[in-house]
């Protein structure tokens, strides 16, 4: 084992996919020589040759392109999109080609291409460095996306994404990289060498697409999040001394619906928490789920606390970031009901 | 499978420093005045000579010679030189704030002064520029207050985009400067549609976009210069070719010798200039202008220029390019090469270099301790969290009611 934040375990986990399968291959907008601007290809070049780990021009409709090339011609790719509010221009070639490819052809063909991106808010990043398009993609039949919300994860996640047959989006929570977040800006940077799961296997291990993980056990109400919000939803749980069961989903499609389900059962009560707006966003889905699977066990309606339907924003940052405190508002108001 | 690096067959461009090569290959070798002006109402293939070759006007004596000459007079010199100062000045001190934490994030355009400074003054303030990164000299060229600039560099009260943005991206619709977009090269085909609003109007206004270099790779470079060329659209169309795009190098852009060449089989007038020479960059927008304003169509520009300073305050170029990259560019710098060649016609010396400078400097202190009245990246005041809901829909729908409620505004 060795201490690892996300940058790290992403980083081994494609060298541990590079040594195994010489098929996968890695590119991106300065993710060759450079390494990622986030470095998460760091040494791939290096190591394997600039044939398995390149630099790209600039082009997201171009990156997946190829990527579905190479992957239905031999090879496994994993793209790298640089930030996932860049991913727009790729998105034709991923809804309409990537996600379709294996149906279109009645099974003949198929890519098995990963793309990681980094996502999401809680970097000063603006509308352009800060989106969370996963809903997108979820809405996609053909794609599965994966968010992770820790090194151990990550790692584990992304292996089995690269060995996975169908197209993976795999997305990672950019404030997440060096450290978890709880959601408070002014408190003093924690870095994963103090977690848990800053503890990384450096050989090979998967972590199975589809299984959620309950992050804490509860009997009260069953708090959905995936990705930075896992870490927010826990510290509302642990301050406010209600006893939530937190479930970081890890993958939306395939959804655990199992775990999910379950869980609801037990407690009757169900909060749901991402960055994304609202409106559409996948916690739609997942209170629809619930509703239909547990209706009967529910003791009050489900809640949902996410980014509000407005593009994400620079200095009001703070007041568009779910916070613990709206988290707790909405435990609360469940519990009361 | 596949087998060792030097076994497979798949090519991979590197830059040729990383292979012993010089950076620099070699346009600068075209020398000043070589080339001859072609008709203003010439078809996209008579400019070849130009997309291929080197639109210069300074020599290497500091002279301005040959048929692109525009004549300036030392006013309108003096004037060029003193935007590329104040710019530099600018630059320097956000630059000097982002490392102090004051700034969330910086880019300076260190190099590529003439780029903007040179187009806009070519231009008129009614024709629309649709910029990318780096081109701020528009701004300082058509008179935005710099204050209201740092403001919102800062992201304060007083940010006229309600601190929506990360820094350097501006909008001044005053200025006919419209929003700066960090996908890159959404704003050609834009400023494309803006050209033919013009034209459909019957406003004999044109529109000018940058992209760099990096980015005439994205569909989107292409869908603008077709789309300019189908419907003649009164726009120039500005690709910065200065040289790197973070860290990615200009070969790996694309696989041809000029970037400027890429117009030609759009039919669409093409040329590369010097960057550094802002006689050039005057020159070849004037042309290009006139062009577009007297219905003949857009013309493709490329800046041949070099990015002296990072990326961004988010990247380290040591790691990816060579330490001596700016200073061994074989065209130099803009402002030098000004410079001199207003010493050599006797309407300038170092002395009043020297005063422009501390001149420009002091403004510039003076402007950001302004600017922080409205409010410091630590401490606010920042927009009010009313402006959070406002201005995604021209009215606020019910949702966005209710979740305003939520947190009581």
């Amino acid at each position: 084992m060795a201490q690892m934040n996300i940058i790290q375990a992403v980083n081994s986990a494609l060298h541990t996919m590079f040594e195994r399968d010489e098929t996968v291959v890695s590119f991106g907008e300065d993710a060759g020589f450079y390494g990622g601007v986030f470095r998460c290809t760091a040494g791939l070049q290096e190591k394997f040759g600039k044939h398995r780990s390149f630099d790209t021009p600039l082009a997201e409709g171009g990156i997946i392109g190829i990527a579905i090339g190479m992957g239905m011609n031999g090879l496994r790719p994993v793209a790298e999109i640089q930030f996932a509010d860049y991913i727009f221009p790729g998105f034709d070639q991923i809804t309409n080609e990537l996600a379709k490819l294996r149906y279109r052809s009645g099974g003949e063909y198929s890519a098995p291409v990963t793309i990681r991106t980094p996502c999401g808010g809680g970097i000063k990043g603006g509308h352009y460095h800060s989106q969370s398009p996963e809903a997108y993609f979820t809405h996609t039949p053909g794609l599965k996306v994966v968010i992770c919300s820790n090194p151990y994860d990550a790692k584990g996640l992304l292996i089995s994404a690269i060995e996975c047959n169908d197209p993976v989006i795999f997305f990672e929570p950019k404030r997440l990289y060096n450290g978890p977040f709880a959601g408070d800006h002014a408190a003093a940077m924690i870095k994963w060498d103090t977690h848990e799961k800053g503890e990384v296997p450096e050989d090979y291990y998967a972590i199975p697409l589809g299984q959620a993980e309950i992050v804490r056990a509860g009997n009260e109400v069953t708090i959905l999040a995936y990705g930075t919000m896992v870490h927010v939803a826990n510290a509302a749980v642990e301050s406010s001394g209600i006893d939530g069961e937190v479930i970081d989903l890890r993958s939306l499609v395939p959804l655990d619906i199992d775990t999910i389900e379950e869980s609801v059962k037990k407690t009757g009560r169900c909060v749901i928490v991402h960055e994304a707006p609202r409106t559409s966003g996948f916690g739609a889905e997942l209170m629809s789920q619930v509703q239909e699977r547990c209706f009967w066990h529910l003791e009050a309606p489900i809640q949902r606390v996410t980014g509000w339907d407005t593009p994400y924003p620079h200095s009001l940052e703070w007041d568009y970031f779910p916070s613990q405190a709206r988290i707790t508002e909405a435990l609360r108001a469940t519990l009361e009901e | 499978m596949m087998g060792e690096d030097g076994d497979t067959h798949m090519h991979v461009p590197v830059p040729p420093h990383r292979e012993g090569g010089s950076e620099f290959p070699s346009p600068h070798d075209v020398p000043a005045g070589h080339h001859d002006k072609p008709a203003i109402d010439c078809n996209g293939a008579e400019t070849r000579d130009l997309a291929y070759g080197l639109l210069r006007v300074l020599d290497d004596n500091d002279e301005a010679v040959g048929a692109w000459d525009p004549g300036l007079d030392p006013d309108t010199l003096r004037t060029a030189l003193a935007h590329m100062v104040r710019i530099r000045a600018y630059d320097d001190r956000m630059m000097k704030m982002q490392r102090q934490g004051r700034l969330s994030f910086y880019m300076k355009c260190l190099g590529e002064e003439a780029v903007s400074v040179g187009a806009a003054m070519a231009m008129e303030n009614r024709d629309i520029v649709i910029p990318s990164y780096r081109q701020q000299g528009l701004l300082f060229v058509r008179g935005c207050n710099l204050v209201d600039m740092i403001c919102h560099c800062i992201t304060n009260s007083a940010d006229n985009v309600k601190g929506r943005q990360m820094p350097v991206h501006y909008s001044w619709k005053e200025g006919n400067f419209v929003s700066i977009s960090s996908p890159v090269g959404t704003q050609f085909p834009q400023a494309v549609g803006a050209a033919m609003a013009f034209a459909a109007r019957g406003d004999d206004s044109i529109a000018c976009s940058w992209v760099g270099e990096g980015t005439s790779a994205q569909g989107d470079f292409h869908y603008g210069l077709n789309f300019a060329s189908v419907y003649k659209a009164p726009c120039v169309l500005v690709i910065v070719n200065n040289q790197w795009a973070i860290s990615t190098h200009r070969n790996l852009a694309h696989g041809g010798p000029s970037f400027a060449a890429r117009g030609i089989p759009y039919d669409v007038a093409s040329m590369r200039v010097d960057g550094q020479d802002i006689l050039a960059v005057f020159a070849a927008h004037q042309w290009a202008t006139a062009r577009a304003r007297e219905g003949h169509g857009p013309t493709l520009l490329e800046m041949y220029t070099y990015r002296g300073d990072s990326h961004s305050s988010s990247d380290d170029p040591t790691i990816y390019r060579p330490g001596d990259g700016y200073e061994s560019f074989p065209l130099g710098d803009p402002v030098d090469r000004l410079k001199a060649h207003l010493c050599k016609l006797g309407e300038w010396d170092d002395e009043r270099h020297e005063a422009l400078e501390a001149d420009c400097k002091a403004e510039i202190i003076a402007a950001y301790k302004e600017a922080e009245t409205h409010g410091t990246l630590r401490d606010g005041p920042f927009p009010s969290l009313s402006t959070l809901f406002e201005d995604v829909y021209e009215t606020e729908p019910w949702h966005l009611l209710e979740q305003r409620g939520q947190i009581g505004i």
